[in-house]
């Protein structure tokens, strides 16, 4: 089943075509991996999915539902949550108040409920602090709960980040580049979470530049090169894509 | 222990606060006194306005000066020419500015960072100008009166009228940031781009935020109405508006502690060395200058780190390496969000 639809996806800077008619699907309950060398739009492409900014042509659909163009924090609401290439946090606040505010787009009270303390901020409060205590919990990051968000380990900001993008119960997540910036053998912790999340019912794609753990981790795999799709399948079938070896991974197999 | 120690404290201020005019009204300089810290506390609540939105969304509005003459001629007009009850007007008067507010931030609010501040600086010059011009409005040279009833004609009275409104401010204030919306308001002070991927409508979040401060800039102003009896136009000036935000600057933005301590301090100080005339405002600028370089979190954020530090000192607890102390100036300033 396909929980997100590309269609001839467009996105122009000026002359320059960073996404180029893309077309493809992301089925639900699976673990996509855009892939492509430097410059190949896969940020782009995420920014566009994500409402940070407005495809030229083409359709987006969600669920059956046509969402191109739409801001993103109704993205959000509608239910695709990301993460940044450069990890962004609420760096000066407590871990666990990142978490709340991730929360904030299923609470509906507001400033008058929170000045009266009505019934409905009472308990959207309970709510809140419960799905944050599971989101420790899932993510571990029990132990930095009261700590501020940029003073923690840069890998377990990394889980914070994908922690915040989960909370409000996406139907999709967006990961740019989960382990980037992480050491080697840091990343372990991270691929085990990402397997993780899928098995919770939430489909994940991802970004990532390292092969090896792509092909492990991915049931599907879309490579893009200059904006335009080059290959989509199982990691076997990309593998095995004459383009792809030839435009990108000839040096990895080798 | 550490919060019964906090109330204890909160309470000692209170118990000052509630003692101070009993103690002036002994001398007749001190009958005087009374007024400077009435004044002082409107501006407090001036401040703490100007603290939900600057501080917690990280919005500089330089137009809360004209809002407070906004706020303080409603009063009048409607004390006075409309004939309405005095303390019907005092939330009216809130909601008229309040309106006002939501007018202005509708399209300044599209703009961000400095921009939004040239905007509301440009719309509180404006209103000067206006105020300035329109004499039907705001009574020309002769001004506008304000009379009051007549229980409130003693100066004490009116010390304690503003100290329950100024304490109403700190909790409904306190309410606001420590409450999930409060929350969204800070998200969108750290990090604009992060709150509006996880959903936050951070445009419609500022607008809130903007339209409460200018609710509570308007109480001021009626309060300022009530203890000045009588208005001209420049209760809009713009000046008041840098007034503002040098003493949330220097008490310490995004604190609840903060705006009162800078309001009240630097209002007191300023009337002490009044001799000086325009030269006073030299040391100001010199008190500014110092504050922004040596602590950039304002006295109570001062406090707060000096009080950590002793903490740590006398457990001796070890810092985790993995903390790094200083996260350079633009992490100092916005401090911790909540409290």
């Amino acid at each position: 089943m396909t929980l997100l639809r590309i269609e001839g996806l467009t996105k122009r800077f000026g002359g320059l075509v960073a996404i180029n008619k893309l077309d493809f699907d992301i089925p639900a309950n699976s673990i996509t991996a855009i892939i492509g060398p430097n410059g190949a739009g896969k940020t782009t492409l995420f920014n566009v999915i994500g409402g940070a900014m407005r495809p030229d042509e083409g359709r987006i659909v969600l669920d059956g539902k046509d969402i191109t163009g739409w801001r993103a924090h109704n993205v959000a609401r509608e239910g695709i949550s990301r993460t940044f290439q450069t990890t962004a946090l609420f760096e000066e606040l407590p871990t666990w108040v990142n978490l709340v505010i991730g929360y904030r787009m299923r609470t509906r009270s507001g400033v008058l409920d929170g000045v009266f303390r009505t019934p409905r901020s009472v308990r959207e409060r309970k709510e809140t602090s419960q799905r944050v205590l599971e989101i420790l919990a899932f993510t571990g990051l029990a132990d930095y709960a009261d700590k501020p968000a940029g003073s923690i380990p840069q890998e377990a900001q990394k889980r914070l980040a994908i922690g915040v993008a989960l909370i409000g119960r996406p139907k999709l997540v967006l990961l740019d580049e989960p382990t980037g910036g992480v050491g080697l053998g840091e990343t372990d912790e991270i691929i085990t979470l990402i397997e993780k999340i899928r098995d919770s019912g939430v489909t994940v794609c991802v970004i990532e530049h390292k092969m090896r753990m792509i092909m492990h981790l991915a049931d599907h795999i879309v490579v893009l090169n200059f904006g335009v799709k080059i290959a989509d399948g199982n990691p076997q079938e990309v593998c095995e894509n004459p383009g792809v070896i030839e435009a990108y991974l000839g040096e990895y197999i080798a | 222990m550490k919060k019964y120690a906090r109330i204890g404290l909160y309470l000692l201020v209170l118990a000052a606060a509630i003692a101070l005019p009993l103690l002036l009204n002994m001398s007749r300089k001190g009958k005087y006194q009374i007024q400077i810290f009435t004044l002082a506390m409107v501006w407090a609540i001036a401040t703490l306005s100007l603290n939900l939105i600057l501080g917690y969304t990280g919005q500089a509005s330089l137009a809360h000066g004209a809002f407070m003459g906004i706020g303080a001629y409603s009063f009048a007009i409607m004390v006075e020419r409309i004939g309405i009850n005095f303390w019907l007007a005092l939330p009216l008067t809130c909601l008229v500015t309040a309106f006002i507010g939501l007018l202005i931030g509708l399209p300044s609010l599209r703009t961000k960072g400095p921009y939004f501040a040239i905007l509301t600086l440009c719309f509180n010059v404006i209103v000067v100008v206006v105020f300035f011009n329109w004499t039907w409005l705001s009574g020309g040279t002769a001004g506008q009166k304000l009379t009051i009833p007549s229980y409130l004609s003693q100066r004490w009275v009116r010390y304690y009228v503003v100290l329950f409104f100024l304490i109403l401010v700190l909790l409904i204030e306190r309410q606001i940031v420590k409450s999930l919306s409060g929350s969204s308001l800070i998200a969108v002070r750290s990090n604009e781009a992060l709150a509006e991927a996880v959903g936050i409508r951070s445009f419609r979040e500022k607008l809130i935020a903007f339209t409460a401060s200018c609710f509570l800039v308007g109480l001021a102003g009626a309060l300022f109405a009530m203890e000045s009896g009588n208005l001209n136009y420049n209760v809009t000036n713009y000046l008041y508006s840098f007034y503002i935000l040098i003493y949330l600057l220097i008490g310490g933005v995004a604190t609840l502690a903060g705006p009162v301590v800078g309001a009240v301090g630097l209002y007191w100080l300023l009337d002490r060395i009044e001799a000086l005339g325009e030269f006073r405002y030299l040391i100001f600028g010199l008190i500014l200058i110092v504050f922004i370089i040596y602590l950039p979190r304002g006295v109570v954020g001062g406090i707060k780190q000096l009080w950590e530090w002793a903490k740590g000192r006398w457990t001796r607890k070890e810092v985790p390496s993995d903390t790094p102390a200083y996260r350079g100036p633009d992490e100092e300033v916005r401090g911790i969000g909540s409290d």
